[in-house]
């Protein structure tokens, strides 16, 4: 039921590999303390990898744009990559899918950070 | 086991995620028993914890002295999923719209919007103290009479 991360570097870029679910409880406050660990530590160009998420509430959703803003906010950036269908579609109906920079490769995605 | 066309049960539960957690899963079984198909039941799960989310932390705000209900009920024509808190009452009309530009970024305020999004009925009921939140899907006429 929990959610997993783990964290590597590709040429200066914060990649989260996320997996199981970002729900009130379980991935959201995971969510939230690592982003915030990565700017801690002057971390702010963060990409995350979404494609083994299988679910996410209205909490992971919010905590999604919490991490957007907070990392705007600290002059960096955070990007989706790899959505699921069911993630896309609650992003669509939530008019959240053109606030997020959602990408589909990774090595796009990568060079795509302001450098 | 009941017959899938006319069961309905009821459970009373603590003010905690686990209950969160329970009352999810008793949707999905209702709603693969009620014949939804594998596209839909993960939507009216969704939508079923979304309302066991609010009872619990913004109806009883997880006080362990009060509790929610959450009763299941497979008609011949809908799934009904029915969710309680004694909480202090929630006014559906005075939720901000979370599609509104002002509201996009905001970090909550979606629940009851996925909610309405994912069923076909939603209703809200005040109680003495608390709220009682209706959901209905419809089951699709092809289906209705398995």
């Amino acid at each position: 039921m929990s959610m997993k991360v783990s964290t590597r570097q590709v040429d200066g870029v914060t990649i989260l590999d996320l997996s199981g679910r970002i729900t009130l409880g379980e991935g959201s406050v995971t969510v939230r303390d690592t982003v915030r660990d990565l700017l801690a530590k002057g971390q702010k160009q963060i990409l995350l990898n979404l494609a083994d998420i299988n679910y996410i509430d209205s909490s992971g959703i919010g905590e999604l744009v919490s991490a957007f803003t907070t990392v705007k906010n600290a002059g960096g950036e955070l990007k989706l990559l790899n959505l699921t269908k069911k993630v896309q579609d609650l992003l669509q109906i939530t008019k959240l899918y053109t606030v997020f920079d959602v990408r589909d490769d990774e090595a796009t995605a990568v060079s795509s950070f302001t450098k | 086991m009941a017959d899938s066309t006319t069961s309905r049960v009821s459970y009373t539960l603590d003010s905690t995620l686990d209950s969160v957690n329970k009352i999810e899963q008793t949707a999905e079984q209702y709603a693969q028993r009620a014949g939804f198909d594998e596209e839909a039941i993960p939507y009216i799960a969704m939508a079923v914890r979304e309302a066991a989310v609010n009872a619990v932390l913004h109806g009883n705000a997880y006080d362990m002295g009060k509790h929610i209900t959450a009763s299941f009920e497979t008609t011949s024509n809908d799934l009904v999923i029915r969710i309680t808190d004694q909480g202090p009452g929630l006014d559906p009309s005075t939720l901000p719209d979370p599609l509104a530009p002002e509201n996009i970024l905001r970090g909550s305020g979606r629940g009851i919007f996925l909610i309405r999004s994912f069923m076909d009925e939603v209703n809200f009921r005040k109680l003495h103290p608390g709220t009682e939140l209706t959901l209905i899907k419809h089951r699709t006429p092809a289906k209705s009479g398995t």
